[in-house]
């Protein structure tokens, strides 16, 4: 008869699995530590999710040691959209860096550019006019709201709420129209520049923005029937991924994932840009750190951007959208042709671009998923030393392994969309 | 303006003998630190003055300046609401920080970054390997000495069969 002690035996003398059969290109010794020792008896299995997973959102790879269906351990695997931006930022004059901060966070390009060009104002000490901070406002809140529809819709898809994700994309495209009529692109805007904004809003604007303004809050609503009091949603999220305030604090995360834990941390109340302080909302604040909470927090966000928007757009004060310092900000086209000052600055201005001084700055924006940072190390020539990209999504995916630890694989789709990645953020 | 002259004055009084120096620029305060310090100096401010969380970790590369390498810890108060910079210079030719991993859990993946991008090794990190680029990766791109553009291709695989086939190839 066979004993356990037999198959203990047998288990033991033929390893489960060699450090190559993970594909991290790791040693034993690394992966000894990375999992647990469980893993090398064949006790647990060491099984691989992504990266071409459809809910790992973009290219994150998983390998996942799990005991039965429970996760015992989680290692991310990260890298493969990595695109050297950073590198490549080195390289330009600042203007000519802007296209490239649209590609990390592609889902809210207009936080990147705001978290750049905020960087570069602060670095060369550019004021930028009340109508352009105004402006940036309600785009800002236009792009948290797009980021977020695109992580209700994935998040829900992910759990297996099919309609949301085509509700989602029907309400994007509205915002996206708003994008395409102010910068000319529906994704890759760059429409925000140091000093301001590259043109006047048309005037198309205002009825796109208005009819945002009427459309959303009944949209809201059918979200909110078809999810929020759902129990068949409630049973996938409620209690699901937790993360304490103290844990939460500790990965350093950011935006809706820290707020779900309940700690009241708002980069746009803790420290305003852009005139944030002139306007009225309030920052919800979640108890649980689950899932749900993180949910909760960004739906309530959609209406207090709406908000914003409103008082944004009703105290629209008239005046440029461009600092009139002419070293940094191009001449308007029309001067070109009849003054000679201007025709030296604007050529300047597109060969070499405005020099910056030795230093370094770090300037915050609360993107859609957390804390946009950009630090800009200048050393007094038209390029920057080094900018550096401290994407919400690299520091909230490394809490993952934490939040995912004792739930079932079925949770973890829950979990990654929670925490709302977006790999060309996490990669750069 | 005062708040950060304040916090300035604080810290350099809070942490004498440690801090080298303190740079305020642009109302940014950094705190320059020796490298055998720093653990001392980011437990002080994460235990006494409440910098509870690290918001960012990088390096920049002053190249051709020596000491070449600046580590910056970007640290946030939530209980103060106030930010600070630590800044770690290292030489070219001694490229070893200790790790901020026992101080500050999220500094794992930053320092993994920097191993990656910019060759500096932490002595003590829990698993420091390469995390945006790929293993065999030869260098460190973010150098300020490797420039951009001229990386080689990555179909050499099959240089030998190149080699046979068209001898003039190599030339």
């Amino acid at each position: 008869m066979l004993t356990a002690q037999d198959l203990n035996l047998s288990q033991a003398s033929k390893p489960a699995f060699t450090p190559e059969d993970v594909q991290l290109d790791i040693t034993l010794e690394q992966l000894k530590r990375l999992v647990s020792p469980r893993a090398f008896t064949g006790e647990t299995m060491l099984l691989n999710m992504g990266p071409q997973h459809p809910s790992t959102h973009g290219v994150l790879r998983l390998l996942l040691e799990l005991d039965g269906e429970t996760i015992v351990n989680c290692i991310p695997d990260i890298g493969y959209l990595h695109t050297g931006i950073e590198k490549t930022a080195e390289s330009k004059p600042f203007i000519k860096a802007i296209p490239l901060t649209d590609r990390t966070d592609y889902l809210a390009p207009m936080s990147n550019n705001l978290a750049f060009c905020g960087a570069v104002e602060k670095l060369v000490g550019i004021e930028v006019p009340l109508r352009a901070q105004y402006l940036r406002v309600i785009l800002m809140e236009l792009t948290r709201m797009n980021s977020h529809l695109v992580w209700l819709g994935t998040h829900a898809l992910d759990i297996g709420a099919m309609s949301v994700f085509l509700y989602a994309m029907r309400e994007r495209e509205m915002i996206l129209d708003v994008y395409e009529a102010v910068s000319g692109a529906r994704m890759m805007s760059s429409y925000i520049r140091p000093g301001g904004l590259w043109r006047d809003v048309p005037n198309s604007f205002y009825d796109l923005v208005r009819k945002i303004l009427d459309v959303f809050p009944a949209r809201l609503l059918e979200y909110e029937k078809l999810l929020t009091h759902n129990p068949m949603w409630k049973d996938r999220t409620v209690g699901v991924g937790k993360i304490s305030a103290e844990d939460a604090i500790a990965w350093g995360l950011t935006g809706p994932s820290l707020r779900g834990s309940g700690v009241n941390y708002d980069v746009r109340k803790a420290q305003p840009y852009s005139s944030y302080d002139h306007f009225d909302f309030s920052v919800p604040l979640g108890s649980n750190g689950d899932v749900y909470d993180r949910f909760m927090c960004r739906m309530e966000e959609f209406h207090q951007s709406l908000k914003i928007i409103r008082q944004a757009l009703d105290r629209l004060p008239p005046g440029p959208v461009m600092t009139d310092d002419r070293k940094v900000a191009p001449p308007p086209k029309h001067e070109i042709a009849y003054s000679m000052e201007s025709l030296i600055h604007h050529f300047k201005l597109w060969t070499e671009g405005f020099r910056a001084p030795e230093g370094e700055v770090y300037f915050a924006v609360e993107s859609g998923k957390g804390e946009y940072g950009v630090l800009i190390s200048g050393d007094g020539s038209p390029k920057p030393r080094r900018v550096h990209f401290r994407a919400p999504s690299f520091y909230n995916l490394q809490a993952l392994p934490q939040m995912s630890q004792g739930y079932l694989i079925a949770d973890l789709v829950g979990i990654i969309g929670s925490i709302d990645i977006v790999l060309g953020d996490v990669d750069r | 303006m005062n708040e950060q002259t304040d916090l300035a004055q604080t810290l350099r009084t809070a942490l004498a003998g440690v801090v080298q120096e303190v740079v305020v620029f642009r109302g940014e305060v950094t705190l320059v630190v020796p490298r055998e310090r720093v653990i001392e100096a980011l437990t002080h401010l994460r235990d006494v003055q409440r910098f509870e969380m690290l918001t960012d970790e990088t390096c920049v590369d002053y190249y051709p300046r020596e000491p070449r390498f600046g580590i910056l810890y970007q640290l946030y108060s939530l209980s103060r609401n106030l930010r600070v910079r630590v800044k770690v210079m290292l030489s070219e030719h001694d490229p070893i920080m200790p790790t901020a991993c026992g101080v500050y859990r999220n500094a794992n993946w930053a320092e993994r970054e920097i191993y990656d991008l910019f060759g500096i090794h932490f002595d003590g990190h829990p698993d420091l390997r390469r995390i945006l680029l790929p293993a065999d990766y030869q260098g460190h791109p973010l150098r300020r000495d490797v420039p951009v553009k001229v990386e080689e291709n990555a179909f050499t695989f099959n240089r030998a069969r190149i080699d046979a086939q068209k001898p003039y190839a190599a030339e």
